[in-house]
C-alpha cells in the first residue's frame, strides 16, 4: 500500500514499533555512505542564535534541507525496507503483544482458549467482522493482515495536506529564505520539530501573534520555544505586561522559569504580578539546593520577613531557629565525641549528624544525649520544648522512646510520676498507657517493667489484649480472675509453661472458683475478650468480614499450597472446626484431595 | 541479523554498531512493546542505563540516548558526551526523545555545548501503550502535576493526539461526553485537530459509541482510598510497574526435599501480570476476600485433573492425558505463584495496622467524624509512619469533608512539619493547590450530598458475588465509575445538581458520521464506551469498569485509557516537592 503523501502521518505520528526500527536502520545505513551523507548533516534543527549572520543561516538551512530530503527518501522506500534482517516483516511486533495484550495474540491462531472477557475482540461483537481491530493492532505492522492495521495505512487514502508543505515538496523549503512564513506556519513547523528561525519576527505585534498561535495549539513544547524567544528579545517589563493578559502563556513561563531555575526572573515576575505568597514560597524553595549548613541558615534568615501566611511565617521562623540550634549542637557534640571523654558518646556513637533533621528527631536526639542538662543550654530537651512550643504529648512520646532505648527505666518511671501536694505519687500518661506499653515493648523492656505499665491500662479489654500479646502472664491471670472469665483462663492455661508458677496459679484459681462457676459463661463473654474492636457502624462489618475471610483464606491457602507442592501426607487442614466454618470452600472430608503432582513425571 | 552484512563490503569487526543508553524510566514501557532480542537483531550491541559521569566502555560506533525530555537528564547526557569525547575514537551520538522532542531540552544541550555532537535528534511518539486488551496508558507520571499544578497542557495535547490516533484506527467516535476543565480542553483540541484534518474522511466503521473524558480532579477521593481488589492490593503493597511486579523471593523458593531455607534466593522475584494468564484474568479484579475461594477451587480442579491418569486405561487415553500435561503444568505454576502472592498480601491485610487504617478510611468515606482531628492519623505521625501514608489519610479526610476546618488543618500541618521537616511546607502547598488538602470554604460540607446522590457508600456489599461496583473498596463505590455508570443509564440529566457541585464544566459534543458508517443497533447489543481518565486511574477503578462491562443487563462495555496507571501513594509522591 503506497501512499502519495508521506506526511499524512504528521498529525498523528506513527506509534508503531516501525519507527524505532526505522531509526535503527537509518543508523545502520550510516556506515554505507557515511562519507557523502553524515559529514554534512550536523545541522541545527532549531537555532536559538541570533548572532548567526545571514549567510551562515543560509548554509544551515540548505544543509537541513538536504538532510530532510534524506528523511523523505527514507519514508518513500519504506515498503522495501519493511521486510528485512530476519525476513520477517519488520513492522510486526505481534510477538510482543502476545505477552502484553492478553490473548489478543490468539485472535488468529485459535480461539478455544479465548475465554477472557478482557479481550478487546469481545467488544467487537458487532455486525461487522471488526474483531481484528484489537488494540494490539495499534502496534502491529501493516504487512500482517492486509487490511489497515497501522496508522499510516489507515490514513493512506488521505489527500495531500496543505498545512505540512515541507515534505514531499522540497521546493517549499526554499520559502524559508524569503521570510514569508506566517506565524501560524512557523508554529506548525515548530510543532513538528522542524528547522525554523524565529528571528524574522521583529515587531512586538508579530511576536505576540506568534505566541497566540502557539498557545492555541496547546503544545507546551512550542509555547515554551516561543517564550524563550520572547524572553530573549523583549524587555522584562514588556514581556511581563503582555503575559499578564495571557494567562496560559504566563503559566507556561512560570513553569519554564522554575524548570531552568531562573530564580531571579521568577521572583521579578511574581513581584510584578503582585503574587506575594508565591513569591515567598518560591524564594524559600531555593534553600533546598544549598548544601552548606551555615549558608543555608543565612538563606533561611532572608526568608523570615517574606509575606507568607501567618501560620507559615511561624513555621519558617522555626525552621531557621532549628537549623541555627542544630549547628550549635552539632559543633559541640562532634567535639565531645572526638574527645572521647563523655560516656554516652563512647557507648552510643552518633550514627549521623543532626543537621537538617526534623524537629522531633532533634528532640529525640537531645533526649538521648542531653537528657539531664539544665534548661538553660541550647541542647536540653526542656529548652527545645519551650522554644518550639512542643505539645506535652509529643514531648512525652519522644522522651519515652529515647529513654527506653537507653533502657533508662528510672527516667521512664519519672516521666509518668506526678506528685500531688500531699506528697502522694500517681502515674499519669498524656498519651495513654497502652501506647507506653507498645513503645516499651518495641525497645524490649523486661517483663517486670512491661507488666507494671500494662496494669495501668484502664480499659479491661485492651489490658487483657496487651498482656496476652506481650506474655505478661500475671496480668492475664489476674484480669481473668477479676472478670471471672473461667473459660478464658482455661484456654490460657495451655499457653503457659508446664509446671510453671503461672500454671499453678491458674490451677489454684480454677479450683477455688469451681463452686462459683456453676453458672456457665455468657455467650458474649468470650467474644468480648477476643479483640478490642468497637462496634461502630462501619467498623463492625469490616471486622467480621476480614476475620471470617482470614479463616477461610488460611484454609484455602493451606489447601492450595498442599495441592501445588504435591504434599501427599495426611490432609492436616481438615480440622472439623475449620471445615464447619469454611464449608463453602473445603473439599470433601477424608482427604479426597491428595494430589500427587510429583508422580506425573513417571508417566 | 545481518547475514547480508557478513560477506558484504563492511567489516563488522570495525564497525560495532550501536549502544543504547536508556533513561531508566523508559525501560519499563519499552519492555512492553520491544524486547532486547529485537533490538539485538538490529545491531544493538550494548544497553546501559543513563548515569552520571562517563559511559561504560563499549566498542561501538553509535551511541543512542533514549530519554524523556527532562532537563536534569540533559545534564547527565552532556556529561556523558563530554567524557566520551575525551576518551578516544569519535563516536556518533544520537538522541531519541520519548514521547516528544523538546526544544527546551535541546536548548539546554546547546547551553552545555554538546548539541552539535548529536547527529540525529528525533522523537518517538509513544502516545498510548496497550497494557491489556481493554486498557491503554500514556504512562506519563507527571501528567497530573502538570495539568493541575503547573497548568501545563502538554500532556493534554498528547492525550488528544492519542485519541486522534485511536479514531484513525477504530473510527470516529460519534459522541463525546466530559466532565472537568481538562476534559473540556482535550475535547476542544480534538475538535480543532479534526478540523485541520478535514481532507480525510475517516472511512473506518466506528467501534466506539461514546467517549467519556474525565478529569482526575472531579474525583480526588477514589485514589486516596486503599484498593481492595487483588490487583489493586498487589499494586498498593508492592507496586506494579509496567505490568511487572517485584516480590520478596522467600515465598517463591522451590520447596524440594524439605530442607529449604539454606540457600534462599535473594533477588526479588519478578512476575508479569496480565490477562494472558488465565488464572490472573479471573482473579485480578475480585475483592481480595473472594480470591481465596477461587484459588481453592482451582487447586481442586488441578489435582482432579492430575488424578485423571489413574482412569487412563487405554493407550489413547494415556496419550490424551500426556498431551494435556503442558497446559496443566502451566496452570499449576500459575496457581503456585498466585497462592504465594495471596499469602504475602494476607500477611499485610491481616495486620492490625492495615485494619486500623482501613477502618479510618471507611469511617471517612461514610462520613463519620471527618471534622475533627483523627486519633489514628495522630498516632501515625507520632510513630513516624511514612509521610505518604499520613498525607494520603489527611487528604482523604479533607476531601470527605469538602476541606478541613482551619483549626484541624493547622494542627495536622504543624504535626507534619515538626515530625517530618519544615521543608514539607512546599509539599503541603502543592496538595492545597491541587485541591487535595484545603480549608473548608464557607463552612459548608458538600460531600454528604454527593455521597447520597451518587450512592458512594453501600452498607450491604457482597465481596464474593458482587452486585455493585462498591465491592472494589468493600463499601465505597468509586465516584468516577459511578459517573460513568450513571451516564450510560439513565443519563447525567438526573444528577445535574451533583455535577454542578463537582469542579469543572460538563459537556457533550457530537462528531457527525456519514450515513454509511452510522450504526444500526441490534436489540440487546451493548454500547462500547471509551473512558479516558485525565490525570490517572487506579486498578480498582479499572476493575469496577470491567465489572460493569460484564453485567448481563449493563448495556455498556468499557475500554479504558489514561495518562498514568497509579495509586494513592504514587500520586501523592508525584506531588511532593523533592529536594534538589
Amino acid at each position: 500500500m503506497r501512499h502519495d503523501t508521506p506526511d499524512a502521518t504528521d498529525l498523528l505520528p506513527p506509534t508503531e514499533m516501525s519507527f524505532l526500527v526505522k531509526f535503527l536502520e537509518l543508523m545502520n545505513r550510516t556506515k554505507v555512505d557515511e562519507e557523502e551523507y553524515w559529514n554534512s548533516s550536523k545541522f541545527k534543527a532549531f537555532t536559538f542564535d541570533d548572532e548567526d549572520d545571514e549567510l551562515s543561516q543560509l548554509k544551515e538551512s540548505k544543509r537541513a534541507v538536504n538532510s530532510l530530503r534524506d528523511f523523505v527518501d527514507d519514508d518513500d522506500d519504506d515498503d522495501l525496507e519493511r521486510v528485512s534482517w530476519t525476513g520477517e516483516p519488520v513492522g510486526s511486533i505481534s510477538w510482543s503483544i502476545k505477552e502484553t495484550a492478553g490473548n489478543s495474540g490468539l485472535n488468529h491462531e485459535g480461539r478455544e482458549q479465548l475465554k477472557s472477557r478482557n479481550s478487546f475482540s469481545s467488544y467487537a461483537q458487532l455486525p461487522k467482522p471488526t474483531s481484528t481491530y484489537s488494540l494490539s493492532n495499534f502496534f502491529r505492522g501493516r504487512t500482517r493482515l492486509g487490511s489497515f492495521q497501522s496508522l499510516s495505512d489507515a490514513l493512506s487514502d488521505t489527500p495531500a495536506k496543505s498545512y505540512a508543505p515541507e515534505l514531499g515538496r522540497p521546493k517549499g523549503e526554499f520559502r524559508d529564505y524569503s521570510n514569508d512564513w506566517s506565524p501560524s506556519d512557523t508554529v506548525r513547523r515548530l510543532r513538528k520539530g522542524k528547522v525554523c528561525s524565529l528571528e524574522r519576527f521583529r515587531s512586538l505585534q508579530d511576536k505576540l501573534q506568534l505566541l497566540e498561535e502557539a498557545v492555541s495549539m496547546h503544545d507546551g513544547n512550542v509555547i515554551t520555544a516561543v517564550l524563550i524567544f520572547l524572553k530573549r528579545t523583549l524587555s522584562k517589563e514588556v514581556l511581563f505586561r503582555e503575559l499578564e493578559v495571557r494567562q496560559v502563556a504566563l503559566r507556561h513561563l512560570i513553569h519554564f522559569l522554575k524548570e531552568i531555575g531562573d530564580q531571579k526572573l521568577l521572583l521579578d515576575l511574581f513581584r510584578f504580578l503582585d503574587r506575594t505568597e508565591e513569591l515567598a514560597l518560591s524564594h524559600y524553595r531555593e534553600h533546598l539546593s544549598i548544601q552548606d549548613p551555615e549558608k543555608r541558615k543565612e538563606f533561611l534568615k532572608t526568608c523570615i520577613g517574606l509575606p507568607f501566611s501567618v501560620e507559615d511565617s511561624a513555621h519558617i521562623q522555626d525552621h531557621y531557629t532549628l537549623l541555627e540550634r542544630q549547628i550549635i549542637i552539632e559543633a559541640n557534640d562532634r567535639h565531645l565525641e572526638a574527645a572521647g571523654q563523655t560516656e554516652i558518646f563512647r557507648k552510643h556513637p552518633r550514627k549521623a549528624s543532626i543537621l537538617n533533621m526534623p524537629l522531633v528527631t532533634t528532640l529525640f536526639y537531645s533526649c538521648f544525649y542531653h537528657y539531664t542538662e539544665p534548661e538553660g543550654t541550647f541542647s536540653s530537651p526542656v529548652n527545645l520544648k519551650k522554644t518550639f512550643k512542643i505539645p506535652d504529648k509529643q514531648y512525652v512520646l519522644t522522651a519515652l522512646a529515647a529513654r527506653a532505648k537507653l533502657r533508662a527505666w528510672h527516667d521512664v518511671d519519672a516521666l509518668f510520676t506526678t506528685k500531688n501536694w500531699l506528697g502522694y505519687t500517681k502515674k499519669r500518661a498524656p498519651i495513654g498507657f497502652h501506647r507506653v506499653v507498645e513503645i516499651l515493648h518495641k525497645n524490649s523492656a523486661p517483663v517486670q517493667i512491661l507488666q507494671e505499665y500494662v496494669n495501668l491500662v484502664e480499659d479491661m479489654d485492651t489490658k487483657l489484649n496487651l498482656a496476652t500479646k506481650f506474655k505478661c502472664h500475671d496480668v492475664v491471670i489476674d484480669t481473668c480472675r477479676d472478670l471471672k472469665d473461667r473459660q478464658q483462663l482455661l484456654a490460657y492455661r495451655s499457653k503457659v509453661d508446664k509446671g510453671s508458677a503461672e500454671e499453678e496459679k491458674i490451677d489454684a484459681i480454677l479450683s477455688s472458683t469451681v463452686s462459683r462457676a456453676a453458672t456457665p459463661p455468657q455467650p458474649g463473654e468470650t467474644d468480648s475478650s477476643q479483640s478490642s474492636i468497637k462496634c461502630i457502624k462501619g467498623y463492625h462489618r469490616v471486622t467480621t468480614q476480614f476475620l471470617s475471610a482470614t479463616v477461610t483464606l488460611d484454609l484455602v491457602l493451606d489447601m492450595a499450597s498442599s495441592a501445588v507442592n504435591g504434599v501427599t501426607t495426611e490432609p492436616k487442614w481438615l480440622s472439623p472446626r475449620l471445615l464447619e466454618k469454611g464449608a463453602n470452600v473445603a473439599g470433601p472430608p477424608g482427604g479426597a484431595l491428595t494430589p500427587d503432582c510429583t508422580e506425573h513425571s513417571k508417566l | 541479523m545481518a547475514a547480508h552484512l557478513s560477506y558484504g563490503r563492511v567489516n563488522l569487526n570495525v564497525l560495532r554498531e550501536a549502544a543504547i543508553v536508556w533513561d531508566e524510566y523508559l525501560t519499563g514501557p519499552f519492555g512492553l512493546i520491544a524486547q532486547y532480542s529485537l533490538l539485538k537483531e538490529h545491531e544493538v550491541e550494548k544497553m546501559f542505563t543513563l548515569k552520571g559521569s562517563r559511559l561504560p566502555a563499549a566498542d561501538v560506533k553509535n551511541i543512542i540516548f533514549f530519554v524523556r525530555p527532562r532537563l536534569e537528564l540533559m545534564d547527565i547526557i552532556a556529561e556523558n558526551v563530554l567524557s566520551e569525547d575525551r576518551r578516544g575514537p569519535a563516536r556518533d551520538f544520537h538522541i531519541l526523545f520519548v514521547p516528544r522532542r523538546s526544544l527546551l531540552c535541546e536548548q539546554r544541550l546547546k547551553d552545555l555545548g554538546v548539541l552539535g555532537s548529536f547527529i540525529h535528534r528525533e522523537e518517538y511518539s509513544l502516545d498510548l501503550i496497550p497494557f491489556d486488551g481493554d486498557l491503554l496508558s500514556m504512562e506519563s507520571e507527571g501528567a497530573f502535576k502538570e495539568c493541575y499544578l503547573e497548568s501545563d497542557q502538554t500532556s493534554l495535547y498528547h492525550a488528544a493526539k492519542g485519541l486522534m490516533t485511536l479514531q484513525a484506527l477504530y473510527g470516529t467516535i460519534p459522541q463525546i461526553f466530559g466532565k472537568g476543565e481538562c476534559a473540556r480542553q482535550v475535547a476542544n483540541m480534538m475538535i480543532r485537530m479534526k478540523r485541520e484534518f478535514t481532507g480525510s474522511q475517516n472511512s473506518v466503521f466506528p467501534v466506539f459509541d461514546n467517549l467519556l473524558l474525565l478529569d482526575r480532579n472531579v474525583d480526588l477521593l477514589t485514589p486516596l482510598a486503599t484498593q481492595l481488589t487483588y490487583e489493586g492490593l498487589i499494586d498498593e503493597i508492592y507496586g506494579i510497574q509496567n505490568s511487572y511486579v517485584k516480590l520478596p523471593p522467600e515465598k517463591f523458593a522451590p520447596k524440594k526435599q524439605g530442607d529449604g531455607g539454606k540457600d534462599l534466593p535473594t533477588e526479588a522475584k519478578k512476575l508479569q501480570l496480565n490477562s494472558a494468564e488465565e488464572l490472573y484474568a479471573e482473579i485480578r479484579d475480585k475483592n481480595f476476600n473472594a480470591v481465596g475461594s477461587v484459588l481453592s477451587k482451582k487447586a481442586k480442579v488441578i489435582s482432579a485433573a492430575f488424578e485423571e491418569r489413574h482412569n487412563a486405561k487405554t493407550v489413547g487415553e494415556i496419550k490424551q492425558f500426556v498431551s494435556q500435561l503442558p497446559h496443566m503444568q502451566a496452570a499449576r505454576g500459575s496457581l503456585a505463584n498466585h497462592t504465594s502472592i495471596a499469602e504475602l498480601i494476607k500477611d499485610v491485610t491481616t495486620s492490625e495496622d492495615f485494619f486500623d487504617k482501613l477502618t479510618v478510611e471507611q469511617e471517612f468515606m461514610s462520613g463519620i467524624d471527618t471534622d475533627k482531628v483523627n486519633g489514628y492519623i495522630e498516632d501515625c505521625i507520632a510513630q513516624k509512619h511514612s509521610l505518604i501514608k499520613v498525607l494520603r489519610l489527611v487528604c482523604l479526610q479533607s476531601v470527605c469533608n469538602s476541606g478541613l476546618k482551619q483549626k484541624v488543618l493547622d494542627y495536622y500541618k504543624r504535626e507534619i512539619l515538626q515530625t517530618y521537616g519544615y521543608e514539607h511546607i512546599l509539599t503541603l502547598h502543592n496538595l492545597e493547590k491541587a485541591g487535595l488538602l484545603k480549608p473548608q470554604m464557607g463552612g459548608r460540607n458538600n460531600y454528604p450530598t454527593i455521597r447520597k446522590t451518587l450512592r458512594l457508600w453501600m452498607d450491604d456489599v457482597n465481596e464474593q458475588n458482587p452486585t455493585d461496583i462498591s465491592y472494589v473498596y468493600s463499601g465505597y463505590a468509586p465516584l468516577s465509575v459511578r459517573l460513568a455508570q450513571l451516564l450510560s443509564r439513565p443519563g447525567w440529566r438526573s444528577i445535574e445538581e451533583v455535577l454542578r457541585i463537582l469542579p469543572g464544566p460538563h459537556f457533550e459534543e457530537r462528531q457527525p458520521l456519514p450515513t454509511g458508517l452510522q450504526k444500526k443497533r441490534q436489540p440487546g447489543e451493548n454500547r462500547v464506551t471509551l473512558i479516558f481518565f485525565l490525570g490517572g486511574v487506579t486498578f480498582a477503578e479499572v476493575a469496577a469498569l470491567r465489572f460493569l462491562s460484564q453485567l448481563e443487563d449493563g448495556g455498556t462495555e468499557y475500554v479504558i485509557a489514561t495518562t498514568k496507571l497509579m495509586n494513592g501513594a504514587t500520586w501523592i509522591e508525584s506531588l511532593m516537592e523533592k529536594p534538589v
